[in-house]
């Protein structure tokens, strides 16, 4: 039983190289030998550096942030003070996306420190996103692995691999942590999570209202909720992007197998679609948690003691 | 019998996402549907609407994320 289905997904696989790439055919057809490809959970590796195997997707994420350095020294090299088309698109694009970046914190000072970091991740992931819909994915080696022949594109969007999404998420939760310490001081931060405070604070307000000591178990309870809740941002942040080109990869590779013409256009349109939007979405979100770790939880009630203060002042 | 217990991980891989899937669908309908309404009611605030509509739409995409987690690390 078992091996009738691995044949019939090994006939499935051919169906679909036959169908989607044709110089791979030509390939199929030289060789005369079955070669195998589907679309693998994780990247596989093109090349080995001693130990240190360069899968298709670090390799097109290098490709990416070769681009992006191009491009960028275009831009600051052809800088003028009266914009023409390319710089003006450029000007057009980056204003709109800082009065998106106001909108979201909500403060021109935070925005002004968080926005380079979460544009750059803007474009990086964009531009992964985008490549991997290239009709690029026929370029590749041929390997001999332990089910035979199998193909290897060259070129698999960055973030169609967990590790690169994994290490974007990681790395804009902890910038985020250490914004908040910077901006607040690491004691308020470290009481978001272990709230030391609030016990402090229950023994000097235990007198004047007793339902503190109710209150502070829960907060603290909170707070230690707030912490798992860090890894679940790494988590669905990581998630979130690599499910969406990954499946989006799946999807276009399962529609060219049905039918090679016309039919993946649509879908096509949807991907490029969705790529933009994971990116913003990606970028978003770093931004609101960048926003979140700058906000003090006990402002609120700083504030109300500040201006007691100076009404004290004033009478 | 020895069939079924042989794909009893696939069937649950599908299971859960597929049933985990159900809940976010719904709330991103849901939320959806309100933003469509709200820039209906006041189509000068389909700019201020759209970013907290995806921010929402994101956190409750992330409740399918966690099952399609579990998902994958079912053995």
């Amino acid at each position: 039983m078992s091996t009738q289905i691995n044949n019939n997904q090994i006939e499935n696989e051919n169906l679909e190289i036959n169908e989607t790439n044709l110089i791979q055919e030509e390939v199929l057809q030289e060789g005369s030998q079955e070669v195998s490809h589907e679309a693998t959970l994780y990247a596989e590796p093109i090349a080995h550096i001693g130990n240190f195997q360069i899968t298709n997707a670090l390799f097109t994420s290098w490709i990416v942030v070769v681009l992006i350095i191009i491009i960028a020294c275009i831009i600051k090299f052809k800088i003028k003070m009266i914009p023409k088309k390319f710089q003006s698109f450029f000007e057009f694009m980056l204003e709109g996306a800082m009065d998106l970046a106001d909108q979201v914190t909500g403060d021109k000072k935070i925005t002004a420190k968080v926005f380079p970091l979460a544009f750059s991740i803007f474009i990086f992931v964009l531009i992964n996103n985008w490549i991997g819909l290239l009709p690029l994915g026929g370029f590749g080696i041929i390997e001999v692995g332990e089910h035979g022949k199998a193909f290897i594109p060259f070129i698999r969007s960055g973030t169609a691999d967990i590790n690169t999404t994994l290490a974007l998420g990681l790395m804009s939760v902890f910038a985020s942590n250490i914004f908040g310490i910077v901006s607040i001081g690491a004691w308020k931060m470290f009481n978001k999570y272990v709230n030391v405070k609030a016990f402090g604070d229950m023994i000097k307000k235990v007198r004047k209202e007793p339902t503190i000591l109710i209150s502070t178990p829960i907060m603290f309870f909170v707070g230690i909720l707030e912490l798992i809740g860090e890894f679940a941002k790494i988590a669905s942040l990581s998630f979130r992007l690599f499910g969406n080109v990954f499946a989006g990869e799946v999807l276009l590779m399962s529609m060219s197998a049905i039918v090679a013409y016309i039919l993946p256009l649509p879908f096509m349109a949807l991907e490029i679609f969705v790529g933009v939007i994971q990116a913003f979405i990606f970028a978003l979100l770093t931004l609101v948690y960048f926003t979140i770790a700058a906000q003090d939880h006990d402002e609120h009630e700083e504030h109300e003691e500040h201006s007691t203060e100076k009404l004290a002042e004033a009478h | 019998m020895e069939n079924v217990t042989q794909h009893l991980p696939e069937i649950a891989k599908a299971i859960a996402i597929g049933v985990g899937a159900i809940g976010p669908g719904i709330g991103i309908g849901m939320i959806g549907s309100k933003a469509m309404e709200a820039i209906g009611r006041n189509p000068e605030a389909s700019g201020k609407v759209f970013v907290p509509m995806l921010i929402a739409c994101a956190f409750a995409e992330a409740i399918a994320i966690y099952a399609l987690v579990i998902a994958f690390s079912i053995k």
